[in-house]
């Protein structure tokens, strides 16, 4: 078996345990138990059990992780390169951040209520990554053979997922409330946690990625220089890098904004999310410009 | 706020058509190829400026009024900034007891000692402090994180600066693009450019003389598997000298690493073929003899070119298809299969009469105007084959040769950005980053002349660390005997 092929069974490995995670996750959202904690002695504090569905869920999330990583490091040997010169790649590396960045906020909070917004994302892109996207493992294009591919590509896909737990917890708080404003007995909103705690986790992720963004978009330019001899020349890529900057920056915007509710921030945020999978899926594959040569 | 949030989800908004309709400053052609494929609806987007759209009225509007939203607010936030740097922390509130993390303590130490040893902890921690004794007690307000607002005004000043340099690149600025064939080379004037647009301030006089010699080209081309015929390797060596009369000097030149004369840089960005004719009269006068540039069509290179030869007695033009590799295709005819010159073969038309050359219109020296011209004749070539002509004479395919696409630029205002996106960045973290938070002490004798503390902090960005901060302080106060 080559390497290449390794990997594309490390790939459909982590796709197994990812489905396995996602309806472990999705449990928290039917789970009942809790527990009443006497901690400090003024009030008492209810604070969810995590179910071993959850725990699982976890076990199983950290295991794709592993398998992803694995992916990607054997598809790279396979290349002898970094493994960022195709949309399959990215889609790849863009899942394994998304859920690193999950996992390792996981280890200090407590992510559960967000937990299915991200890996469901994550499942789907590397679904996707592995039937519609799927390329040969090969050495890269001319225009790509570059060291900036590492800097650019890299913070790109760093940010990317910061971007899609925001947008998971995102959803999460959009839900639960939604769900709370409908009056809705379900048991699990007892515990589910309140807004601004889901606003302020989304805050800190957002500002963490829109500074690796800001960083992306700049060496970008400084690499689109050195090829194509301007640092800014509206590709669409570039447009939409600059669409999702803005978005991203009117977020953080709105969120010191007087009288916006944490809701309409989040939508914001949510839009930015969309214009990042646009600028992946839709100008990859719709649009023709200097970027295109990224192959499905 | 409101309004910079308006503003920059319209220029979000209004940046989306410039990426979905083709644009004139990435190439006219693709937008001649829509006004022609859809002429109804693309009248009405060209008014509206759909195909310009950075350059359009709309959308520098908006970016301008981001620019003036931008402008008043970080002159304000400057002035407030530079007047709370020389001020002191705001005075200790009336009521501490409200505000977050509140602490009281008693102890046996003085008054006076509390104070000198907290403000010798804010000291050592970098706080900005403010002691005001008074008669009911004294008070101490600190603060810290001013590189805050700083770093968010440095971020927001770095954006008009980044709008200045793109403003100076776009008006000094130029940018061109070279062909060049293998065997031949140019100086860098105007007429050398097959494509150029420059700045309004742009003067012709400021291109630096450099000359440019193709010596040699060569691209290697992937063979096995899917990404068959994807480009692997591109190589140009050249020689050339920074101006007339200077030594020539041999440089290789590839993707992703441009040749650079007096802040002009030179980019190879495309290639083609260049197939080698030579064309006698039936009295064996050579007409016409070198290599014609075909641009290509496609990923396999299929390539399209005209010769024109004026000269002879009367007017000759050939019309030809090149195929790097060619293959004859049942139902598609002839096609190229792969990029490089694995078979090679020339398909000819030959036309006689008016070639509309001396009518002192321009002309496309890519396309053949046939109107006024007579067909001859159609044949495939392969390298070294002759094609005979009663009317014409011989058409000899000589074999192939390369041709290079360089985009020549200059954007003077490129380091100005470079460093305001980089001042802006750094302007972000610190702004995103550093938490602005204050701590304010009250010192007080009770009646059993044992000392109070009463401590609160505030930090509107809800600074995890600032209870640890008091915590730690706190300490400090308690040693004291």
């Amino acid at each position: 078996m080559t390497l290449a092929q390794t990997s594309l069974l490390l790939v459909y490995a982590s796709l197994i345990a990812l489905a396995i995670a996602m309806i472990a996750f999705a449990t928290v959202y039917a789970n009942t138990r809790t527990k009443v904690l006497v901690g400090s002695a003024t009030k008492p504090q209810s604070q969810p059990v995590r179910s071993r569905a959850v725990n699982i869920g976890y076990s199983v999330s950290w295991l794709a992780l592993a398998l992803l990583g694995a992916a990607l490091v054997t598809r790279g040997l396979a290349v002898m390169r970094a493994p960022w010169g195709n949309m399959y790649e990215f889609a790849l590396s863009g899942a394994f951040a998304g859920l690193a960045a999950f996992l390792v906020l996981s280890l200090k909070r407590n992510p559960d209520w967000l937990a299915v917004w991200v890996v469901v994302p994550v499942f789907a892109l590397v679904g996707l990554a592995v039937t519609v996207l799927y390329t040969e493992a090969g050495p890269l294009v001319p225009a790509l053979n570059s060291a900036w591919l590492i800097v650019h590509v890299s913070a790109a896909i760093v940010a990317f997922g910061a971007f899609t737990v925001a947008a998971g917890a995102s959803i999460a708080c959009l839900v639960i409330e939604w769900m709370r404003k409908r009056a809705s007995d379900a048991p699990w909103l007892a515990t589910a946690p309140t807004e601004s705690v889901l606003d302020r986790f989304t805050y800190r992720l957002t500002a963490f990625g829109f500074p690796i963004w800001t960083f992306a978009v700049i060496a970008g330019a400084i690499w689109a220089e050195n090829a194509w001899g301007r640092y800014w020349g509206w590709d669409p890529k570039e447009t939409w890098a600059l669409i999702s900057w803005v978005a991203y920056a009117a977020y953080l915007h709105a969120r010191v904004t007087a009288g916006w509710r944490p809701n309409r921030t989040m939508i914001i945020g949510l839009v930015g999310y969309a214009t990042l999978l646009f600028n992946f899926f839709g100008v990859n594959i719709l649009i023709p410009g200097l970027h295109s040569y990224a192959g499905i | 706020m409101r309004t910079a949030l308006i503003l920059l989800l319209l220029l979000a908004l209004a940046a989306i058509p410039g990426s979905l309709f083709p644009q004139r400053s990435a190439g006219v052609s693709a937008v001649n190829q829509y006004l022609e494929d859809n002429p109804n609806l693309g009248r009405v987007l060209d008014a509206l400026g759909m195909f310009d759209v950075f350059g359009s009225i709309w959308f520098t509007a908006i970016y301008l009024l981001l620019l003036i939203s931008v402008i008043g607010c970080v002159v304000p936030r400057l002035r407030a900034h530079l007047d709370s740097l020389r001020s002191a922390p705001p005075p200790v509130p009336a009521d501490l007891s409200r505000l977050a993390d509140y602490q009281q303590l008693t102890t046996k130490a003085s008054a006076a000692d509390v104070v000198t040893t907290a403000e010798a902890w804010f000291r050592k921690h970098h706080w900005r402090l403010a002691t005001k004794a008074a008669k009911s007690g004294t008070g101490l307000s600190a603060e810290k994180g001013y590189a805050r607002e700083t770093g968010n005004l440095l971020f927001h000043a770095s954006l008009i600066v980044i709008v200045v340099g793109v403003a100076v690149g776009a008006l000094w600025g130029y940018r061109g693009q070279v062909l060049v064939r293998e065997g031949t080379g140019f100086s860098n004037t105007l007429v050398a450019y097959d494509e150029f647009s420059a700045g309004r301030l742009f003067d012709a006089k400021n291109l630096p003389p450099f000359g440019f010699e193709l010596e040699d080209f060569e691209a290697e081309f992937e063979r096995e598997g899917t990404q068959k015929g994807s480009p692997r390797q591109f190589t140009a060596s050249a020689l050339t000298r920074s101006e007339p009369g200077a030594n020539w000097q041999r440089e290789t030149l590839e993707v992703n690493h441009p040749l650079e004369f007096s802040g002009t840089k030179i980019f190879l960005t495309g290639h083609g073929y260049a197939p080698v004719l030579t064309v006698t009269d039936p009295a064996g006068h050579v007409q016409f003899s070198d290599s014609v540039i075909f641009l290509p069509r496609d990923g396999n290179f299929t390539s399209i070119g005209v010769v024109k030869i004026p000269d002879a007695p009367q007017q000759v033009g050939l019309e030809g298809i090149f195929l790097p590799s060619a293959v004859v295709d049942e139902e598609r005819g002839p096609i190229s299969v792969f990029p490089a010159p694995d078979s090679p073969a020339l398909f000819l038309v030959a036309w006689q009469g008016d070639l509309g050359v001396d009518s002192g219109e321009p002309q496309n020296v890519y396309q053949l105007r046939t109107e006024d011209m007579k067909r001859l004749g159609v044949t495939s070539l392969l390298p070294g084959d002759v094609w005979s002509l009663p009317q014409l004479g011989h058409v000899r395919f000589e074999g192939v040769d390369r041709f290079i696409s360089l985009q020549i630029a200059h954007e003077p205002g490129r380091q100005l950005v470079l460093v305001a996106s980089i001042a802006a960045l750094i302007g972000l973290l610190f702004g995103l980053f550093v938490p602005r938070r204050r701590i304010w002490l009250k010192v007080t004798n009770d009646t059993q002349k044992k000392t109070v503390v009463e401590v609160a902090g505030l930090s509107r960005q809800g600074y995890a660390g600032l209870s640890s901060d008091i915590a730690e302080m706190l300490g400090e106060v308690r040693r004291v005997k």
